[in-house]
């Protein structure tokens, strides 16, 4: 049953090249001399230089980091407490919604999740004094809201798939529950663990809307510095931030693969 | 399990329940269903120069006198204004062609790697995936400096010979349309690729041995069968895009007007919380039947897995 396959091959590599051009172009430009971003008038690195030198971009970038660290390490404890809800307890009152709930965040505009936030943070400050300002607090509280909902995705697919019978066996011998949980089924999911901690930090690092609903004034993540300066016009720092960006992605992209394949060849 | 369960298996099954259930019900009950309440509550209040910038709901006037003053002139004012009601329509119609145009690049290319060669479609699925963990703020900027009017497009357009002068794309519906597809249609092609590769390759060698040809075969078994992917993809595009704030923003121009952009500007530059606060509502009305279909889809998809 062999069919012409070139239609079907053309089409996908036509959705790759549509994918990867414009990154593609983006690193070929930020090597560009010239501050017109689409004129090409000699390879230099000056526009890495400056992106050190940027003080409020840097201090940003920071901020970012450490709401993304907090954010991702908080979504991943979140998010498999909702997995094992989920898959270890079949059948409990409010499961509907229960799920409701976890897939809502994925899907919800990021302009409703960031104006109902606001207003829940400002009604509380109003009631109950807390919290006093907004800043790093309330956007990693917001980060983490929607980024549970993924970490409960990539967790529960893992967990539902997992073979139970080291659990049984180590039940059967005597082994109590939590201790189980602990050192039998949190090692068999670590690698469900990992990436939903790399894609709750990818997801915080990459956020505009909602981070700046619940910013305070003083505290500006790295895509608000983006956004503001992409506003202005298009900025070559941009397009060497952007390399470096895919640089890393593609590294840890590559050491995880590396990885969970020497994983699988050691079991 | 054994059927006298020893007391201390069935503490341990409670604390379980009530930490694994307990714990993220109350964050999301806290933190996401709460506030759409209040979030209500001040579209129905009035907009005042004052800080927080709206007029409390409720007060007491006296002693036993609770005052109650619910303002609906903010949705009166979407309901009669043009500019709310065609920024609302070209959100959905925005939506409706980003998702079938998603849905026409993203099924072949769904299909040519759910049947590619099994070594290779771990790479080729990655690929798909990679766009995604970089920054979407900085893929939306990359398309400015190509579809800006002396951007690489039209130099290139220009430089074939196929134009003479630079067409506009940049800020037009055109280049929002691009701009919504390249960043959601990773998004289509996910769970497109699972359900095509669940699917039993000898019902299709049955239909062929049966003297089907192959297209016939395709709409006959292939696309009934993937109709559950191209659902749940279809609703992870567009139920974000209706509220989709960033493209539009920076793609789109004045008559490419989106909801999600009308209440940033009339939240950050106009400081109309309530009015903001309506269209929320309405933007959420408008999202609650798609989102509903898609999650008793996902739940009637659990049910007949095995």
């Amino acid at each position: 049953m062999r069919r012409r396959r070139w239609p079907l091959l053309t089409l996908l590599a036509f959705g790759y090249a549509f994918l990867y051009v414009p990154i593609l172009l983006l690193i070929i430009y930020s090597f560009n001399e010239s501050r017109l971003v689409t004129v090409w008038t000699g390879f230099s690195t000056k526009w890495y230089g400056e992106l050190l030198r940027n003080r409020q971009l840097l201090d940003a970038a920071w901020l970012s980091v450490r709401i993304a660290a907090v954010n991702a390490t908080l979504a991943v404890v979140l998010g498999t407490l909702a997995a094992n809800a989920l898959v270890r307890h079949r059948n409990f009152r409010g499961r509907t919604g229960f799920e409701l709930l976890l897939t809502a965040p994925l899907v919800m505009p990021d302009v409703i999740i960031g104006l109902s936030l606001l207003l829940l943070f400002v009604a509380m400050q109003q009631t109950i004094g807390w919290p006093g300002g907004r800043g790093f607090t309330t956007i990693t509280i917001a980060h983490v809201t929607f980024s549970m909902a993924y970490v409960a995705v990539v967790v529960r697919a893992r967990l539902s798939q997992m073979d139970r019978s080291l659990e049984e066996a180590a039940m059967d011998l005597g082994a109590r529950p939590l201790r189980v949980y602990l050192t039998i089924t949190l090692p068999l999911i670590a690698p469900a663990l990992f990436s939903g901690w790399l894609l709750a930090f990818t997801l915080s690092l990459d956020d505009l809307v909602i981070a700046s609903f619940v910013a305070g004034p003083g505290s500006t993540t790295l895509p608000m510095v983006i956004y503001s300066s992409v506003r202005m016009g298009v900025s070559p720092q941009i397009n060497a931030l952007a390399t470096i960006i895919v640089a890393v992605v593609t590294l840890a992209v590559v050491i995880a693969g590396i990885l969970m394949r020497r994983g699988r060849e050691v079991r | 399990m054994p059927a006298p369960l020893p007391s201390a298996s069935v503490r341990h099954r409670r604390m379980s329940r009530l930490v694994n259930i307990g714990i993220p019900y109350l964050w999301l009950g806290l933190f996401f269903l709460l506030p759409f309440a209040i979030v209500l509550q001040i579209s129905l209040a009035e907009p005042a120069l004052a800080q927080p910038p709206y007029t409390a709901l409720w007060q007491w006037v006296d002693e036993g006198l609770l005052r109650i003053e619910i303002n609906l002139r903010n949705f009166m004012m979407v309901a009669q204004d043009d500019l709310y009601l065609s920024a609302l329509l070209n959100s959905l119609q925005v939506a409706v062609i980003c998702t079938l145009l998603c849905l026409l690049l993203g099924y072949p290319m769904a299909y040519a790697i759910a049947t590619a060669p099994e070594r290779w479609r771990i790479t080729l699925l990655m690929l798909i995936v990679l766009p995604f963990w970089t920054s979407f703020l900085i893929r939306v900027y990359a398309w400015i400096g190509i579809l800006k009017p002396n951007g690489l497009l039209n130099d290139a357009l220009i430089w074939l010979g196929l134009i003479d002068t630079p067409l506009a794309i940049l800020h037009t519906q055109t280049a929002v349309y691009i701009g919504v597809v390249y960043s959601y249609l990773p998004f289509m092609i996910l769970p497109l690729y699972a359900n095509l590769t669940r699917l039993d390759p000898s019902l299709l060698e049955a239909a062929a041995d049966l003297g089907c040809r192959p297209m016939r075969a395709f709409l006959r078994v292939t696309l009934p069968l993937s109709m559950a992917g191209i659902v749940a993809g279809s609703m992870l595009v567009f139920i974000p895009v209706v509220g989709e704030f960033v493209i539009p923003d920076l793609l789109g121009g004045p008559e490419s007007l989106m909801v999600g952009k009308l209440l940033w500007s009339e939240f950050f530059s106009n400081k109309d919380w309530p009015l903001a606060s309506a269209l929320a509502i309405l933007l959420l009305a408008l999202l609650v039947v798609p989102f509903v279909m898609m999650q008793r889809l996902q739940q009637r998809m659990e049910g007949s897995r095995p």
